[in-house]
């Protein structure tokens, strides 16, 4: 047992040297890493973001959001069809989660019905086999009533589609913003989780992807206006808008009557950058459609001219501006009041698209970068007070073989972040607890060993016999002990978010590297002082323990 | 060649102590009860004083840039906000100021607007350290995934325990596991220590500690009633956890120092987290030397299915 073959002593010694080449870019900056040779390996341990500072956002995808804007979509196709097929109705309107269509003549419900089922769309992915209905058509309770309703499935593939979609947008959006290592990923079904290392202040970056950036073009009623309207009703095919915030300019109203459908949509843009006015030098967006969004907009203002026209941002107008002249070229301008910064924002959300849903903040966890400093600074002076104190105990007690100990916890340590470098697991101020708390336990798998062989020399063993029947003895213990400890670190990982992952990662991988670096580099120590004191002093040894 | 020049160790704890350990375990049981009678009292009447994580609303750390917070001012400022209940605590030095906002009425959005009102009340004269504004539903999942998490382990440990051992440690050490995490529980809920996701990874981790402990322990009984077949179950159990005594207490010492030195110097950060180990390490070690072991004794082991192991193969063969 204390007997090492050559090839595993080369293996444990190139273990340790793997080791200490892959934790060796932790000890030095990003600037001189990237100087080194590239055969060797570059990659520091990754900081969380409670050390380096930094935004995490949670957001979740409005469902609701989903809902109503599909049914509102699926009011225009209902009236279409129901116009084409030439079937007279009285009302169409979104109750509860339905569409609910209100025929003149109840005799019609058959014809209208069939008409309406036109509507329905397979959906899914044919080849998974999983397909379905997008809505479902069904006849009210009176005659007459027609209800349209997205299926479930229908909605949990939309809810899919909107998530993975609003993942390019975001991401589109956050790299606009900066260079930062940003990530955007999903989680769950309808979560999308943002972080931004490095980030003091997020609001600029809530303020960001918080906003759809639906854009589109309305007419403006030529004769009604908002105050008219709200006192009747809006006519048909048009709805009062409300103005978005604006300090009280020149032309200033607090809602429009627009035509429902737009002229032209924010998809048909190709480009939008933030610019100034070249005459007030106030911040202004500067935007180019692509050549169908050209044309239409370009024979829309043709025949308006002189008519003011509506720019609306998530259903709030953001400008009404009388159009002067045909504008054909596809660009123009919109000025709305916007401040350098809020104008390169919306400059960027509209180049980046807009969100297919409304998205609301159900997390948000940001650390400040100085807060992160003291944090790491702080868990050092820990670290270095802790494992002093703890050096100085091992050494008194267990002499030489204490130091041993010690050099395998270096190891210990060295492995620890050399595996955490190499996978490119996150460190977290929970995550430096947590190998603390397992230098802790690779302390205990030695003091167990070297318990067991003071106990093993005491009941008249001799020294070699008492070295050995401790390693081995101990080692089941050990075993044992931290496979449990493993168990949980493991479902910690698996089940855990947040500070909990953290910890286990450092936890688990501490463990594998303490069993090795306690138990067998330290014997292989022991073993060689042993050789060595034998042959120097011949078959009396006094074990230092 | 040598590495180490040789010098030797002390072996500062004192052997042949055989403490009547187990003498007097009826005493430890009474105490125990006890105490987690208290704890589950204090956990139904006081309750938990939970964080962000799971009771939602905002915490946001300021540090002011004068370099001193005035928390009267604050007080009177933010409360006027109408926000319900605003926890106001200086933390650390002079100018670091925590403060927590209660979950308010409605839904995601409504966190939103109340850190905003909040930031904008303190203005200029602070600089964000940290914040940490959790919605409803986010809580309500964290809260149920953190006791999901804290089941599953003890499940899958005491699992790998009644795998590797006789049943009875199983349930010596299952029972030790009930006990350090109730009693931690009680006294998170008598100081009202802030409860958050942390302090579940805390709370794992010590009960990770815990077993270990018992282990070591079970681990030597195992051997020693092989060892000594005709030794009474109570003197053997004595002997087994005499025999780890001085493992169980030296390992204890380290961590401990290692969790003080955290707990000290490891910022503000940390510790609730650090303190929640450091009690659990002293519980823990209590528990698997006074509550897990002599409770095998109650659950009385069959000597024979551990004999039969090693000892029966070469009786087969003649």
């Amino acid at each position: 047992m204390l007997h090492f073959e050559r090839w595993k002593i080369v293996l444990i010694l190139l273990t340790c040297f793997l080791g200490l080449l892959f934790a060796l870019p932790n000890f030095f900056s990003a600037e001189t890493r990237a100087k080194w040779p590239g055969f060797l390996p570059s990659r520091a341990m990754p900081l969380g973001l409670d050390l380096q500072g930094g935004a995490h956002l949670l957001l979740a995808i409005d469902q609701k959001d989903i809902r109503h804007d599909w049914l509102t979509n699926l009011r225009e196709d209902a009236r279409r069809s129901l116009r084409d097929a030439k079937i007279g109705f009285s009302a169409i309107g979104i109750s509860g989660e339905a569409l609910q269509v209100r025929l003149v003549k109840p005799e019609d419900t058959d014809a209208a019905y069939e008409a309406l089922r036109k509507l329905v769309q397979p959906i899914g992915n044919q080849i998974l086999g999983t397909t379905g209905d997008d809505i479902e058509v069904r006849r009210g309770a009176e005659p007459g009533v027609i209800l349209l309703q997205p299926t479930a499935f229908g909605l949990r593939e939309r809810l899919i589609h909107a998530t993975s979609a609003s993942i390019e947008t975001i991401n589109r959006r956050v790299n606009a913003m900066g260079t930062a290592e940003s990530e955007v990923v999903q989680q769950g079904r309808d979560r999308i989780l943002v972080q931004y290392p490095g980030l003091s202040d997020t609001q600029q970056l809530k303020d960001l992807i918080g906003q759809t950036a639906k854009l589109s073009f309305h007419a403006v009623h030529p004769t009604v206006t908002a105050e008219e309207a709200q006192t009747t009703r809006p006519p048909v095919g048009y709805k009062i808008y409300q103005s978005g915030e604006r300090e009280d300019d020149a032309g200033y109203q607090s809602a429009y009557v627009l035509q429902e459908v737009p002229v032209v949509q924010g998809d048909d843009l190709v480009d939008s950058q933030p610019a100034f006015d070249s005459q007030t030098n106030a911040p202004i967006i500067t935007f180019r459609f692509n050549q169908s969004g050209a044309r239409k907009f370009g024979n829309f203002t043709k025949t308006h001219v002189g008519e003011p026209f509506a720019i609306v941002l998530d259903d709030k107008v953001i400008s009404a501006p009388v159009i002067r002249e045909a504008i054909l070229g596809g660009s123009g301008q919109i000025s709305g009041n916007f401040s350098v910064d809020s104008a390169n924002n919306l400059a960027i959300q509209l180049r980046s698209g807009a969100l297919p849903a409304k998205l609301t903040i159900v997390e948000e966890r940001t650390v400040g970068p100085s807060l992160g400093a003291d944090s790491i600074d702080a868990g050092l002076r820990a670290s270095v007070v802790g494992l002093t104190a703890m050096a100085i105990i091992t050494v008194y007690i267990y002499g030489t073989f204490g130091v041993y100990a010690l050099i395998g916890l270096l190891v210990h340590g060295v492995l620890i972040a050399a595996l955490m470098s190499a996978v490119g697991a996150t460190l977290t101020l929970p995550g430096i607890a947590g190998f603390v708390l397992t230098i802790a336990m690779a302390v205990d798998a030695n003091v167990l060993i070297y318990e067991r062989v003071r106990e093993e020399i005491r009941a008249g063993k001799t020294q070699v016999m008492a070295i050995e029947t401790g390693f081995r003895r101990a080692f089941t213990t050990i075993l044992d002990s931290q496979l449990t400890t493993l168990v949980a670190g493991l479902i910690m990982f698996w089940l855990g978010s947040g500070p909990i992952r953290g910890f286990a990662v450092t936890l688990s991988l501490g463990i594998l590297t303490s069993v090795f670096a306690a138990v067998t580099v330290t014997r292989l120590l022991c073993a060689m002082w042993l050789k060595n004191a034998k042959a120097a002093k011949g078959r009396q040894v006094a074990i230092p323990i | 060649m040598f590495l180490v020049p040789d010098f030797k160790g002390h072996d500062i704890f004192p052997h042949h102590l055989n403490l009547p350990i187990m003498r007097y375990k009826e005493l430890c049981f009474a105490i125990s009860i006890l105490l987690m009678v208290i704890s589950l009292g204090l956990i139904f009447t006081k309750g938990f004083n939970l964080g962000v994580d799971f009771k939602g609303g905002s915490l946001i750390e300021v540090r002011a840039k004068s370099g001193e917070a005035d928390i009267s001012d604050m007080r009177s400022s933010l409360t006027a906000l109408g926000l319900g209940s605003v926890q106001i605590q200086h933390i650390g030095t002079a100018g670091d100021v925590l403060i927590r906002v209660e979950q308010q009425e409605g839904e995601e959005e409504a966190q939103q607007v109340a850190a905003k009102k909040v930031l904008d009340t303190l203005g200029e004269g602070y600089e964000l350290r940290r914040v940490e504004i959790v919605g409803p539903a986010v809580s309500g999942e964290l809260r149920m995934t953190g006791l999901i998490a804290v089941f599953v382990a003890c499940i899958a440990i005491w699992a790998y325990v009644w795998f590797r051992f006789e049943w009875q440690f199983s349930v010596g050490v299952l029972v030790g596991l009930g006990h350090d995490a109730l009693i931690t529980a009680g006294v998170f809920s008598l100081f009202q220590l802030q409860f958050d996701l942390g302090i579940v990874a805390a709370f794992l981790a010590m009960l990770g500690y815990s077993i270990n402990d018992s282990i070591v322990v079970a681990d030597r009984i195992r051997e020693n009633m092989r060892k000594y077949k005709k030794m009474p179950l109570t003197e053997l159990l004595n002997l087994s956890i005499n025999e780890t005594l001085s493992r169980t207490v030296l390992t204890g010492v380290t961590t401990v120092i290692v969790l003080l030195s955290l707990i000290i110097f490891g910022g503000e950060v940390i510790r609730n987290f650090v303190f929640c180990m450091l009690f659990g390490v002293l519980i823990g070690t209590y528990s698997s030397v006074f509550i897990s072991s002599p409770l095998i004794e109650y659950l009385g082991i069959r000597r024979d299915a551990m004999d039969e192991e090693p000892a029966k193969a070469p009786a087969q063969t003649s």
